[in-house]
């Protein structure tokens, strides 16, 4: 299936990141980051920067949040983010993140991640996240 | 990090900013430190790559927790004499406030530097000190795992 605008060209930190959508359903969403020179950390390795997959991972759970198929969006922030680091990601290979949320109530969303390359089954980071929803999503009036 | 036995065994083991400037993701993010004494504070000056909403706007979840990783990366080389990247083993990040489209400052305090493992809290804001816009406290790995 075929995701008619991928969302994230609308973020331009993903963008900038260049994140991809790749799929999103009710079992939850699937993001890749496609290996990029600015995006290493270590140049001695050419392994990508730990804040690489921070990015992914928030990303990828803010997604989740929204159901595939609701039309309306949701206004959220990140309450928090916890991120388990198992593993340095091997350099030259796209980088994908699973996102579940598996508790939504009025105010607050909880989801959790895994980050990956071969499969998901073989992770490199895991992570948790809450998020508040119906948050402002107006611009702030000057000097607010 | 080749670079740092290097500039370790040049005395220059505290130039923070030759240490970014090796590392590309810094460089994309556009981080800078700043040092007084014994002191340093890590700077992310604003650019549109770094936003992740546009309506408000505010700065992406993401750019936030890197540069708090990066922030607390910085302090504990600074404090240290280690002679390779710490890795981050994990990260609990909360969000405090939305990141406006202005520099953000950021401190680390290393809380507690074992022989293998230390403990650093990052702290970021932006027009007040007081006022931050998120925290973080992680945990880094100083020496190669010998069973890994």
């Amino acid at each position: 299936m075929e995701t008619p605008e991928d969302p994230l060209m609308s973020i331009p930190h993903a963008r900038a990141i260049g994140m991809q959508l790749i799929q999103h359903d009710a079992a939850g969403c699937v993001v890749r980051v496609p290996y990029a020179d600015h995006l290493v950390g270590d140049p001695d390795t050419g392994v990508v920067h730990g804040g690489v997959l921070t990015a992914l991972l928030d990303n990828a759970c803010g997604i989740a949040v929204r159901p595939a198929d609701s039309q309306t969006a949701i206004s959220m922030a990140t309450l928090d983010l916890r991120i388990d680091y198992l593993g340095a990601a091997v350099p030259h290979q796209d980088i994908l993140a699973h996102a579940v949320c598996y508790k939504r109530t009025r105010h607050i969303a909880f989801v959790r991640a895994t980050a990956y390359q071969s499969t998901v089954d073989d992770p490199i980071a895991t992570c948790v996240a809450s998020f508040m929803l119906g948050t402002a999503n107006e611009a702030r009036a000057a000097g607010a | 990090m080749k670079l740092l036995a290097e500039l370790r065994a040049q005395g220059r083991g505290q130039d923070m900013e030759a240490v970014l400037a090796q590392i590309p993701y810094a460089r994309f993010l556009g981080i800078q430190v700043d040092r007084k004494g014994n002191e340093i504070t890590t700077i992310m000056p604003f650019k549109p790559e770094l936003v992740g909403n546009v309506h408000l706007p505010a700065l992406h979840g993401g750019a936030i927790g890197a540069f708090l990783e990066m922030t607390a990366v910085i302090q504990l080389l600074f404090d240290t004499s280690c002679e390779r990247l710490p890795k981050t083993i994990d990260v609990s990040i909360d969000y405090l406030r939305s990141g406006r489209p202005q520099p953000t400052f950021g401190r680390a305090i290393v809380t507690r530097h074992g022989r293998r493992v230390a403990n650093v809290r990052s702290e970021i804001w932006q027009e007040e000190r007081g006022k931050p816009i998120g925290v973080s406290h992680g945990h880094y790995l100083l020496a190669p795992l010998t069973a890994d």
